[in-house]
């Protein structure tokens, strides 16, 4: 007893002293950049507006890794690669020739519609189809099984889509009716981070009436609930999972759009990064949890984008952009170790660990 | 699962299409046309004519099974014929609408691959005869009576992987017997119809007098006497040790830079082994450690400007390995509560951040940014240098001796049976009294360490490193390996290295394809063969317990 006692203080006194340096480093960071006064007013809107825009696309994709996380208490790796595959397949085949023949930028709304769509379906396709492949056969197996399988098939569908589409950087071609800028509340915003902003809202909302207000989702609900006892009140629980991925996956192919008109350009490897962040917002959110995915979501946006010049500035790193993914991957780990729960959320990493 | 229910025609036709769907998957990545510039057989066959057939040839060998007894030819025929149905489509529609613009990998030359460069009419009829038959041949197999079909399918196998090499083999046999005598064998990196006949033949042959005499011969070595076996098992250690010593010369250059390759993996992969396969813990992030033993040696050694000390290998040795294992231990402190998936994504996160801090102007004045360190002179050894594959080959085997010594030392110790106690339950592995902070941290130490050791002898074999050489694919691919040769066993670990790094090196095609592979491989292994290729002993015996079970069961057994 003694002995294990000493342990847990020693760890107890690592896990404090993390937290004392983590909180000491940014505040002085911040302390520092704020007595400096690189940006004006103006540039710190703009940051936060950006991180707005980034953080939306982070909820949509969160959503897929908090729905499956609901209902299968699994982390799906390759939930990012549902994201790229949508709009890979979207640009390949709708968007470059759409904008090649000009009828994209004659038509932007119909366009848009249709590579949305495109987008989506693929991904949903996509989900359904590694779903069925990759995770249903293990359902029953240890925790670490699906998780091995997910990142074989994250690995593998990055790879496919390499192989189909090729492996270079791919130009999304510019939308020119959301070329401009509108000025909102006395600051001038892109027009495309306003675009997604508002789709982000309606989509979001949408789903949660559909999780809430409909039959699907209540069986959703109740699968994530208890599988056993669902599956005796009559609901398919595998279609019902099978639902629940095409649901996230169909959010991200959505999520995939916007992030091409923001940063007009798809690649085989794009997946990887925003889920990884996706993941990290819903876990900030209270994996499990719809609202806390939006919420994680937007939170994380902000913090990429407003983090690093606000911690790092100061404290004369150079180049510090780079280190903007340090910066997510940190607040990652340290949530994780700290607060598995999320900021909001209840304690659910725990029920099934 | 499947086995219970009654196999119709529809499950035929579904398997076939299946079967079919995937070869039109590696023909539109681009595998297909990537091989088929290479010959298995000379004039005979390419090896893109092997994945257009390989697929139909086995999914119908399983339908033959399954299918009722008396229509098991139909069945395959049936199961083949539609394999080769989605090629059709994909050729229809390559030759009607050239899909190039879109699918980058489906050009002119896989359509001439497809369909045997006949046109696309005449070809598509050929590749579903074709295939059909090879079905039907399959079923044929099949049927055989296990004392023929053994040898045959062996023959088979190793004729297709000798063809598969003959490029390695070609200049091995020239160094060996000289130019006249490989030219009847293997002639411009293909193997000659005849050779590969008889090379057929000999191998069918073998096999079947050697099943056939095998058994007497196993009863002799079973009658033997305790101290007869020991001597055997010593005389096997010696002659496999001579083997491993003397194998830079039987090799030549380029198969032992391949071997050395092959055993820097293995250094990972047995110090992954400890983590995962022992312990349980899965480590994402295993890469970090690598990278920190491959800096240290290259900032301790280097003769460029980033070279602080232009130490000796041996001296920076110890030290790359000691900061990977204080990594270990520093990496390993705050994850000590977490488990399973959260403890997978905090490493994955930590090697991330690890390479991205190595890749940014931060760190550039200590260890070069994107640029990387460069001039890292190769170990020497009393004054020689090591320059050649051959002879680094010795410091690659010493480290693995080195791993393989302590793993096996340690998963049959106190500590190797607290960290299988651990992995199979941590709540009752702590209820016995199992210290986990210490236990855990040993785990990530020791594993940190052979690691790093792997790194410091990366770095002074390549002689410059880069921060992008230290990516997520490191881990994923370690993890493969022992995914593959069996979690937990040593040899699986080599076995795990030989077929995941060695099998893509000397297939050179390949390089681009790996990723893919290693996660089909993945989930295939999950899905098919949780415990590996080489199961350890105590996987083994567990899963013996329940041999009648279905797969999942025996994931849950294994894990």
């Amino acid at each position: 007893m003694q002995r294990r006692l000493q342990n847990i203080n020693y760890l107890d006194f690592v896990l404090w002293f993390i937290r004392v340096s983590i909180i000491v480093f940014v505040a002085w960071g911040t302390i520092a950049t704020l007595l400096d006064n690189p940006y004006s007013a103006d540039v710190w809107v703009n940051f936060t507006v950006l991180g707005l825009a980034q953080g939306s696309m982070y909820a949509l994709i969160a959503i897929g890794y908090t729905l499956v996380y609901g209902v299968l208490f699994m982390i799906n790796f390759a939930h990012g690669e549902f994201f790229m595959s949508g709009i890979m397949t979207a640009t390949v085949f709708i968007a470059g020739p759409l904008s090649a023949s000009g009828y994209l930028n004659n038509h932007p709304v119909i366009s848009l519609l249709l590579i949305l769509v495109v987008s989506m379906i693929t991904s949903v396709g996509v989900a359904i189809l590694t779903e069925r492949v990759a995770y249903r056969p293990l359902r029953k197996a240890p925790r670490l099984v699906p998780l091995i399988t997910a990142l074989g098939a994250s690995t593998f569908l990055q790879y496919t889509f390499r192989g189909l589409f090729g492996s270079e950087v791919k130009p999304f071609p510019q939308v020119e009716a959301l070329s401009g800028k509108i000025s909102f509340l006395g600051t001038e915003i892109l027009q495309t981070q306003m675009v997604v902003i508002i789709a982000t809202v309606i989509m979001l909302v949408g789903l949660y009436l559909f999780v809430m207000r409909t039959k699907t989702g209540k069986a959703i609900r109740a699968v994530a609930e208890d599988k056993d006892v669902a599956a005796l009140m009559g609901i398919d629980v595998d279609r019902t999972i099978a639902i629940t991925f095409a649901l996230g996956a169909s959010m991200a192919g959505a999520a995939g759009v916007l992030y091409a008109l923001v940063f007009r350009q798809v690649h085989f490897y794009m997946g990887f990064l925003p889920g990884l962040k996706a993941f990290t917002a819903a876990v900030l959110g209270g994996i499990g949890s719809i609202p806390g995915a939006a919420v994680g979501g937007l939170f994380l946006g902000i913090f990429e984008s407003v983090g690093p010049p606000l911690f790092l500035d100061g404290l004369n790193v150079p180049a510090y952009h780079q280190l903007k993914d340090v910066i997510t991957f940190t607040l990652l780990v340290l949530v994780l170790i700290f607060r598995p729960q999320g900021i909001v959320g209840e304690r659910l990493a725990e029920k099934k660990a | 699962m499947s086995n219970e229910k009654k196999f119709t025609l529809r499950n035929a036709i579904n398997q076939g299409l299946l079967a079919g769907l995937i070869t039109t998957l590696i023909s539109t990545v681009g595998m297909v046309e990537l091989f088929s510039q290479r010959q298995l057989i000379a004039g005979v066959m390419t090896m893109a004519q092997l994945f257009i057939f390989l697929i139909p040839a086995l999914i119908s060998f399983q339908t033959a099974r399954k299918a009722p007894k008396n229509s098991i030819l139909l069945f395959s025929a049936v199961t083949s014929f539609f394999a080769s149905l989605p090629v059709l489509v994909l050729i229809l529609l390559a030759s009607t609408f050239g899909l190039r613009r879109f699918l980058i990998n489906v050009s002119p030359s896989l359509i001439e691959t497809l369909t045997f460069g006949q046109g696309p009419l005449v070809g598509s009829l050929i590749l579903v005869l074709a295939t059909t038959a090879v079905g039907v041949a399959a079923a044929f197999v099949d049927q055989m009576d296990e004392k023929i079909r053994k040898p045959i399918l062996a023959g088979l196998m190793w004729t297709i992987l000798v063809g598969t090499f003959s490029e390695i083999l070609q200049e091995r046999l020239r160094a060996f017997f000289g130019i006249g005598f490989t030219n009847l064998i293997i002639k411009s990196k293909a193997l000659q119809p005849v050779a590969a006949l008889i090379f057929l033949v000999v191998v069918t042959a073998i096999s079947y007098f050697w099943q056939q005499r095998g058994d007497s011969i196993k009863k002799g070595l079973a009658s033997q006497s305790a101290t007869q076996r020991r001597n055997m098992t010593y005389a096997q250690r010696i002659a496999f040790f001579v083997l491993l010593l003397i194998l830079p010369l039987l090799l030549g250059s380029y198969l032992s830079e391949v071997t050395n390759n092959v055993g820097i993996y293995v250094l990972m992969g047995l110090g992954l082994n400890i983590v995962v396969g022992f312990a349980g813990l899965l480590d994402l992030g295993y890469v970090a450690f690598f990278a920190i033993g491959a800096y240290v040696m290259a900032i301790l050694t280097s003769e460029g400007f980033l070279g602080v000390a232009q130490t000796s290998f041996w001296l920076a040795l110890p030290v790359s390995v000691i900061t990977a294992v204080i990594a270990g231990i520093l990496l390993g402190t705050p994850v000590l509560r977490m488990r399973g998936d959260y403890l997978a994504i905090v490493t994955l996160g930590f090697g991330e951040i690890i390479r991205i801090m190595a890749n940014s102007d931060l760190l550039k004045p200590y260890i070069g940014g994107a640029q990387g360190v460069l001039q890292i002179p190769k170990p020497s050894f009393f004054g020689t240098s090591l320059i050649q594959p051959g002879q680094l080959y010795y410091v690659v085997l010493a480290g693995v001796l080195l791993a393989w010594f302590v793993s096996t030392r340690l998963s049959n110790s106190r500590l190797g049976r607290q960290w299988m106690a651990m992995r199979e339950d941590e709540d009752v592995a702590e209820a016995m009294g199992i210290n986990l902070v210490n236990t855990k941290l040993l785990a990530f130490a020791i594993g940190a360490g052979f690691s790093g050791l792997s790194g410091a002898i990366f770095a002074s074999k390549l002689t410059s490193i880069f921060p992008h050489s230290f990516n997520l694919l490191i881990s994923i691919n370690v993890l493969s390996l022992i995914i593959v040769g069996g979690m937990g066993s040593l040899p699986g670990v080599v076995v795990g290295s030989l077929i995941l790094v060695g099998l893509p090196e000397l297939l050179r095609e390949f390089a681009e394809f790996r990723p893919w592979m290693y996660g089909a491989l993945l989930i295939v292994m999950m899905l098919a063969k949780p415990e590996g290729f080489w199961p350890s002993a105590i996987q083994k015996r567990e899963l013996h317990a329940d041999e009648e079970s279905p797969p999942v069961e025996e994931v849950a057994a294994a894990d």
